[in-house]
């Protein structure tokens, strides 16, 4: 079986025409996946009973002449912040190195529901902190297109799983740009749907009105279908949307004829390098395809970065308050009181990433510096999102770069925090109106490095973000 | 410099993080760096501008509420696997109360 080349689709038909089993497959993902993960460090754990547990059901299911499934023997990786019953979940921490979820993420209930295989928990900055995976307590990620560099962060294992081949779909979270920023720099499709699309139950909190769960996939279509899967209304996440969910991959028809699409001038105003001249390419196949292209104006971008570091860490602060050492996190064994407990716990068992958020976030939000940091900050949130309302007045979609540049080398940024800060202004902008927006592959580097185009849309408008995607993405294949 | 190396220590303590002293002069640098960016937002006019603290598209989309029905709770077990010291059905905490 060649498991690197499976699609959705691929797997349903082996599944009905009898060729292998969803049990098979199964234990032949996971030995597969425990292989190559030597190479990159993509996966922290494996979930072969699980994955097998499902895999049973869904061939029960196929015995019987029942339906399967839309994602039935899906082999899928999930990010390691998503909590999964009885199966080791860290956050890329060593806080929570041995901590065992008493419940499943709803994301990861509907995946199962709908037959697919969850194989294993993917490797990522601690708390989904960082933009290159480097800040994961368990060692870095390798990207598996070029191994000297990373996979980009924080969903930096799910990315490489599915460019590696290992998990046909996967699941991230982004906050910033985790999901789109790695999709780029590994070549992959990666999703950020609209805010409240996607149940955030079981997601463990970083920024709160800011994360997302998204999926990765190596096609749109792939992405699409498990997208549709883990939308929609949840009881357990008062700010899930109640929106119907269409179906995004029978939508995807590859005419995206009419279509108006915004090139912010504000973004690739110093974009110069081998990274814009694919985006300027990409906007041309957009144009061929029968697409309207202007250029638009965001006005506030250039405020973008400071506001989302503030937001982001003000409510990271207050997150993070959590990891105590009581509940269910390691604790420091060099206390003899309650108060000496906390801090020794914390300042031990956190990373040098989430000390440095955590230290910012409360310093914003302390007496004193709180109007003139985070009141200011959610204002000006507020005119981002109006600038990209105003363009959505004119534009059906708006196409821009993910990252200023594609992989760097590990250690490259690492004692830089602000130039890794800096680097996030591509995706941030619309994290931070809560759109929805992908990144989908446009082309590689002279060094043979992937750079990803990003589409972003209104809120709920999914369908034209995957659809033009899509329509791209049928160009490249020829 | 934006913020001192007591500020640091103060901040500190409100998070209850426990840092080191190389630690203490490495974030008072980063932050310092961090904030001098920041500045950057009092350029901008928000005069008249409503605070944004939550995403907003229609309230109907997301101003449910849920009926107020008891769901089974976690239970103390599961609720406990996870302590560093549980004990009899409680978490175990080092002493409270500081003489």
């Amino acid at each position: 079986m060649d498991i690197p080349a499976l699609t959705i689709d691929a797997v349903r038909d082996g599944l009905l025409s009898r060729r292998f089993s969803a049990a098979d497959l199964a234990s032949e993902a996971v030995r597969f996946a425990e292989a190559e993960n030597a190479k990159t460090n993509a996966y922290l754990r494996f979930s072969p009973e699980r994955a097998l547990a499902t895999a049973r059901r869904v061939d029960q299911q196929i015995a019987r002449g029942e339906d399967p499934g839309p994602l039935a023997g899906v082999p899928v990786a999930v990010k390691d912040v998503i909590v999964t019953k009885g199966v080791c979940t860290t956050c890329g921490s060593k806080l929570l190195a041995n901590y065992i979820p008493p419940y499943d993420a709803t994301a990861i209930v509907r995946i199962e529901q709908a037959g697919g295989l969850v194989i294993g928990k993917t490797n990522c900055d601690e708390f989904a902190m960082g933009s290159s995976n480097e800040n994961s307590a368990f060692g870095p990620v390798r990207n598996p297109v070029a191994l000297d560099r990373v996979p980009g962060g924080s969903s930096g294992g799910s990315a490489a799983a599915v460019a590696q081949g290992t998990a046909v779909v996967a699941l991230g979270s982004d906050t910033g740009g985790s999901v789109r920023q790695p999709a780029s720099f590994c070549g992959v499709v990666g999703v950020t749907p609209t805010y409240g699309r996607v149940s955030r139950y079981g997601l463990t909190a970083f920024a709160s009105s800011l994360d997302h769960i998204g999926p990765f996939g190596r096609s749109v279509k792939d992405a699409a279908t498990l997208l549709r899967v883990i939308a929609g209304r949840d009881a357990c996440d008062a700010t899930s949307a109640e929106a119907p969910v269409p179906d995004y991959a029978a939508l995807l028809d590859g005419n995206i004829k009419g279509l108006k699409l915004g090139l912010p001038r504000e973004y690739l105003k110093q974009l110069t390098s081998e990274t814009g001249a694919l985006i300027h390419r990409a906007v041309d196949v957009f144009r061929k395809l029968g697409c309207e292209v202007r250029e638009i104006s965001l006005p506030a971008t250039d405020y973008a970065i400071a506001c989302y570091y503030i937001i982001a860490t003000a409510e990271a602060s207050s997150n993070l308050a959590r990891y105590d050492g009581v509940r269910y996190t390691f604790r420091s064994e060099h206390s003899d009181t309650l108060s000496d407990m906390y801090r020794n716990t914390r300042g031990e068992g956190f990373g040098a990433e989430c000390k440095r958020r955590i230290m910012l976030g409360t310093y914003v939000l302390s007496a004193g510096y709180y109007d003139a940091y985070y009141l200011k900050a959610q204002k000006v949130r507020a005119l981002i999102a109006r600038d990209f309302a105003n363009a959505f007045q004119e534009v059906d979609a708006i196409v821009a770069p993910v990252s200023p540049f594609p992989a760097f080398r590990l250690g490259e940024k690492v004692d830089d925090p602000i130039a890794m800060y800096l680097s996030d202004i591509y995706t941030i902008t619309g994290s931070l109106a809560g759109i929805p927006c992908m990144s989908v592959p446009c082309g590689m580097t002279s060094e043979g490095l992937p750079v990803g185009m990003q589409i972003l849309t209104g809120h709920f408008a999914e369908t034209t973000m995957l659809r033009l995607a899509d329509a791209f993405e049928r160009t490249q294949r020829e | 410099m934006k913020i001192t190396e007591k500020e640091v220590r103060y901040v500190a303590g409100l998070a209850n993080l426990q840092l080191s002293e190389a630690e203490v002069a490495k974030f008072q640098s980063d932050l310092n760096g961090i904030l001098e960016h920041m500045d950057k937002l009092k350029e901008i006019d928000t005069t008249g501008v409503e605070p944004m603290a939550q995403v907003l598209f229609g309230a109907g989309e997301t101003a449910t509420v849920r009926e107020d029905v008891p769901v089974p709770p976690l239970g103390n077990e599961p609720a406990l696997a996870n302590a560093p010291q549980p004990g009899a059905g409680y978490f175990k905490v080092p002493q409270v109360i500081e003489r």
